[in-house]
C-alpha cells in the first residue's frame, strides 16, 4: 500500500518519461485554460470588489454567440466582432441594472446578485441558442488544427495538438496586453485606483460606472477568448459552467487581486489535476480530478490564507 | 391599528421574553397552526401535499440549517446540497442496518453524521473568511459527491447506484417508501420541520445564539470578550450540517422515494443559499418565506403559460422559468438586501401606525 502511495507512481514517471509529458502537457493546457477564467473573475474582483460568479456562464454565453451568429450565415469574423459588440452591450447592462443600484453592499449580496445573472444568462442562452451542444468554428476563424508528435526517446511519442500551442500562445499575449493595459494607459491606472479606495477614486473625478463598464467589458472579451478556446477542444455546451467552478481553487491560490497568480495558479492546479488523477487516482478508483483542486487549495489555505500573491489580510477590530 | 401592542401589558420577566411577545403575533402562529393542521390537509390534492408542500417544508428546514451557519454565525458555506447528501445516506444505511428502528428516529440520528462531516469541513473556518471560506466548502461539495458514487457501500451496491428508501411503518402507518401517502409524510414533515424550527428560535435566544451572532459581527472582538472562536464556529457548523442532514434524509425518506449523488449536487446548494438571502440572513421565518418563494414560483411558473391560454413548449417554459427567477432574484437584492423577512418586519411597522405615516 505505502508502496502504491510513495513509490510506484515515481517509478512509472521515470520509466516512462514520453507519457510523464504528455501528461505534464496535458496538465498545462488545462491549465492555462482555468488560468482564463480565472484572469476574468480577478479583472472584476480588482476594479469592483464583487466575486463574479458569472464568469463562468459568460464563457458559455460568448461561445455560443460566436457560433450561433455564424450558424445563421454571418462570416466568421464578422460574427467574431459582432459578439465583441454583444460583450459590450452585456457589460453595459450589467453595469447598469445590476451593479450600479446595488453599489455598497455587502460582498454575499454581489455575489449572490452575480448567480441570479448566471441563472438569467443560461436561461437567456438556452432560450435563444437552445441546450445542445455546438461545435466550435476552430478553423473558420483560422485557428490551426491537427497535431505534431515529437520523438521522445527510443520508442516515445508526445502529442502535441496544434490548437492547445494556440491556446497558450493566446493566453500569454492577453496576460502580457492585459499586464500593459493595467499599468501603462490611462484607463489602466483609472482602474487600479478603482480597486484601492472607491471614494478616492470618485474624489479625482473618475467615473464609477464608467470604469465598471469598462471592466466587465473586459471581463467578457476574456470570456470570449476563453470560449473560444475551450469550444475549440471539446464543444461550446452548458456543462462548461461546472468547469468554471474549477477557476475557484485556482483563485485561491492565487490570490483575488493578482493576474500573475491566476496564472500560476491555474498551472498548479492544471498539473496536480492531472498528474494526480493519472497516477495516484487509480488507487482509490478514479475520477478524483472533480475535488483534487479544491483539496489542494483547502490545505494550501491553511498555510497561506491570502493566497500565493494575494495582499496580506490585515484585520483591525 | 391592526397590529398594536398599547395595552398588552407585562408583568414578568418571562412574559416579556417570551418567543411570541406580542398577542397578535400568537393569534397569527395559531391561525398557521390550524391551517397547516387541518385546512392544507384537508383541502388539497395528493398532487399538491406531494409537489407543492413536502418539498417547501423540506427546504425550509435545509434553508433554517444554512441559515444558522450563514446568517446567525457569518460563515459563508456553498457545501449545503453535500451535507444533505451525508444525511439521506446515513439514513439510509442506518435504516438497512436496523431495520426495526423508527424510521423518525433514523432521520433524527442521520443528522449526527452530516454534524460530524460538517465540523470536519468547518475546521478551515479558523483561519479563512468570507468568500475563501465559501471555495473551501466548495471542496466539501465536490468530494463529498464523489463519495456518493464511488463507494459501493454507501448505497448497498444497487446496480442503478441510487438509494430507494424501503417500506416502514409507525403505529400501523406506512409513513416512506412508495407506498405511504402524502398526507402521512405530510404530516411527518410537518412535525420535524416545526420542532426543529422551534429549537433553532430558542437556541439563537440564548448564550449559543448569541455567541454565533458576536463571531458574525466581528470575530476578533468577540474573541476579546471570552468567546472561544473555534468552538463556536465548529458548533455552528455541526448544528447547521445537523439539520441540513435531516432535511436531505427527510428529502429522500419521505418525497422523493430514491435519490442519487446528482439530487445532492451543487445546484441544490445554490437554491438553498437562494431560500436563505431572500428569505432574510439570520431570521428563521425568513428561511420559509426564501423556501415558499424559491421553489413555489417555478412550480407556478409551469402553469401560467397553460392557464392564460397560450401553448410553449416544456422546453422553453424552463428557460423563461430560469430568466425569471434570475432576473427576480437580481430585483429583490436590489429592493432589499435584507430580505423578504425584513419586508415582513416593514409591513408590520406600517400596520402598526396605520392610518399615520409614522
Amino acid at each position: 500500500m505505502l508502496y502504491d502511495i510513495f513509490i510506484d507512481p515515481f517509478v512509472q514517471m521515470v520509466e516512462m518519461p514520453d507519457f510523464f509529458l504528455q501528461v505534464l502537457w496535458e496538465g498545462f493546457v488545462a491549465g492555462i485554460l482555468y488560468a482564463l477564467i480565472a484572469l476574468g473573475f480577478v479583472l472584476i474582483f480588482k476594479a469592483s470588489g464583487v466575486f463574479n460568479f458569472a464568469q463562468g456562464i459568460m464563457v458559455v454565453f460568448a461561445g455560443l454567440t460566436l457560433v450561433g451568429l455564424h450558424e445563421q450565415g454571418v462570416p466568421a469574423f464578422l460574427a467574431l466582432i459582432m459578439t465583441i459588440g454583444v460583450m459590450g452591450i452585456l457589460a453595459y447592462g450589467i453595469e447598469r441594472v445590476v451593479m450600479r443600484p446595488l453599489v455598497n453592499q455587502p460582498d454575499i449580496i454581489l455575489l449572490m446578485a452575480t448567480i441570479g445573472l448566471t441563472y438569467f444568462l443560461i436561461g437567456f442562452g438556452e432560450f435563444v441558442f437552445g441546450g445542445e451542444p455546438k461545435k466550435m468554428i476552430a478553423e473558420e476563424l483560422g485557428l490551426p488544427t491537427g497535431s505534431t508528435a515529437f520523438e521522445f526517446g527510443e520508442r516515445g511519442l508526445v502529442i502535441l495538438q496544434h490548437i492547445d500551442i494556440a491556446a497558450a500562445v493566446i493566453a500569454i499575449l492577453m496576460v502580457t496586453a492585459l499586464g500593459i493595459f493595467f499599468n501603462k494607459t490611462r484607463i489602466g491606472r483609472a482602474l487600479r485606483a478603482v480597486a484601492d479606495d472607491h471614494q478616492a477614486a470618485l474624489s479625482v473625478g473618475i467615473s464609477l460606472n464608467q470604469i465598471w463598464a469598462i471592466v466587465w467589458f473586459a471581463a467578457g472579451l476574456v470570456a470570449l477568448a476563453t470560449g473560444i478556446m475551450w469550444g475549440a477542444r471539446s464543444d461550446v455546451s452548458f456543462a462548461l459552467e461546472i468547469v468554471a467552478f474549477k477557476a475557484l481553487p485556482v483563485l485561491i491560490l492565487g490570490g483575488f487581486t493578482s493576474i500573475p497568480g491566476a496564472i500560476i495558479g491555474g498551472l498548479i492546479i492544471g498539473f496536480g489535476e492531472k498528474i494526480g488523477e493519472i497516477y495516484w487516482g487509480g488507487l482509490v478508483g478514479g475520477g478524483i480530478e472533480s475535488w483534487l483542486a479544491y483539496i489542494i487549495a483547502l490545505v494550501f489555505l491553511l498555510f497561506r490564507p491570502q493566497g500565493l500573491f494575494g495582499d496580506k489580510i490585515i484585520e483591525r477590530v | 391599528m391592526f397590529y398594536r401592542e398599547a395595552g398588552q401589558f407585562k408583568t414578568t420577566y418571562e412574559a416579556d421574553q417570551a418567543l411570541f411577545p406580542i398577542r397578535q403575533d400568537r393569534y397569527g402562529l395559531a391561525v398557521i397552526i390550524v391551517i397547516a393542521l387541518v385546512v392544507v390537509p384537508f383541502l388539497s390534492n395528493d398532487f399538491f401535499l406531494s409537489s407543492i408542500m413536502i418539498p417547501f417544508l423540506v427546504f425550509s428546514l435545509a434553508a433554517i440549517g444554512l441559515n444558522v451557519l450563514t446568517g446567525f454565525a457569518g460563515q459563508l458555506s456553498l457545501g449545503t446540497g453535500a451535507f444533505m447528501g451525508v444525511g439521506a445516506y446515513a439514513a439510509y444505511k442506518l435504516t438497512s442496518i436496523f431495520p426495526d428502528v423508527n424510521v423518525i428516529v433514523v432521520v433524527l440520528l442521520s443528522g449526527v453524521f452530516s454534524a460530524a462531516v460538517g465540523a470536519v469541513f468547518g475546521l478551515p473556518s479558523l483561519r479563512i473568511k468570507g468568500l475563501y471560506l465559501a471555495v473551501t466548502t466548495l471542496a466539501a461539495q465536490f468530494f463529498l459527491e464523489w463519495c456518493f458514487i464511488r463507494i459501493p457501500w454507501l448505497y448497498n451496491y444497487n446496480a442503478s447506484g441510487a438509494i430507494e428508501i424501503p417500506k416502514r411503518e409507525m403505529f400501523g402507518v406506512v409513513i416512506s417508501g412508495a407506498e405511504a401517502t402524502p398526507l402521512a409524510r405530510y404530516f411527518v414533515v410537518l412535525a420535524i420541520t416545526a420542532f426543529i424550527a422551534l429549537l433553532v428560535a430558542n437556541i439563537m435566544r440564548g448564550r449559543i445564539g448569541r455567541s454565533w451572532m458576536m463571531i458574525r459581527d466581528m470575530d476578533i472582538a468577540a474573541e476579546l470578550m471570552g468567546v472561544r472562536p473555534l468552538q463556536t464556529k465548529l458548533m455552528a457548523f455541526a448544528v447547521s450540517s445537523y439539520i441540513c442532514g435531516v432535511a436531505g434524509a427527510m428529502m429522500v425518506f419521505f418525497w422523493l422515494n430514491a435519490a442519487e449523488a446528482s439530487s445532492y449536487s451543487i445546484t441544490l446548494s445554490f437554491q438553498i443559499l437562494f431560500m436563505v438571502i431572500l428569505g432574510g440572513l439570520g431570521s428563521v421565518a425568513g428561511s420559509f418565506m426564501g423556501a415558499a418563494f424559491i421553489w413555489i414560483l417555478p412550480v407556478f411558473l409551469k402553469f401560467v403559460p397553460g392557464a392564460i391560454g397560450i401553448s410553449i413548449g416544456a422546453e422553453t417554459v424552463e428557460h423563461l422559468t430560469f430568466m425569471i427567477v434570475g432576473a427576480l432574484i437580481i430585483f429583490f437584492l436590489i429592493v432589499e438586501p435584507h430580505g423578504f423577512a425584513r419586508l415582513w418586519q416593514l409591513g408590520k411597522q406600517k400596520l402598526r401606525v396605520w392610518p399615520f405615516p409614522y
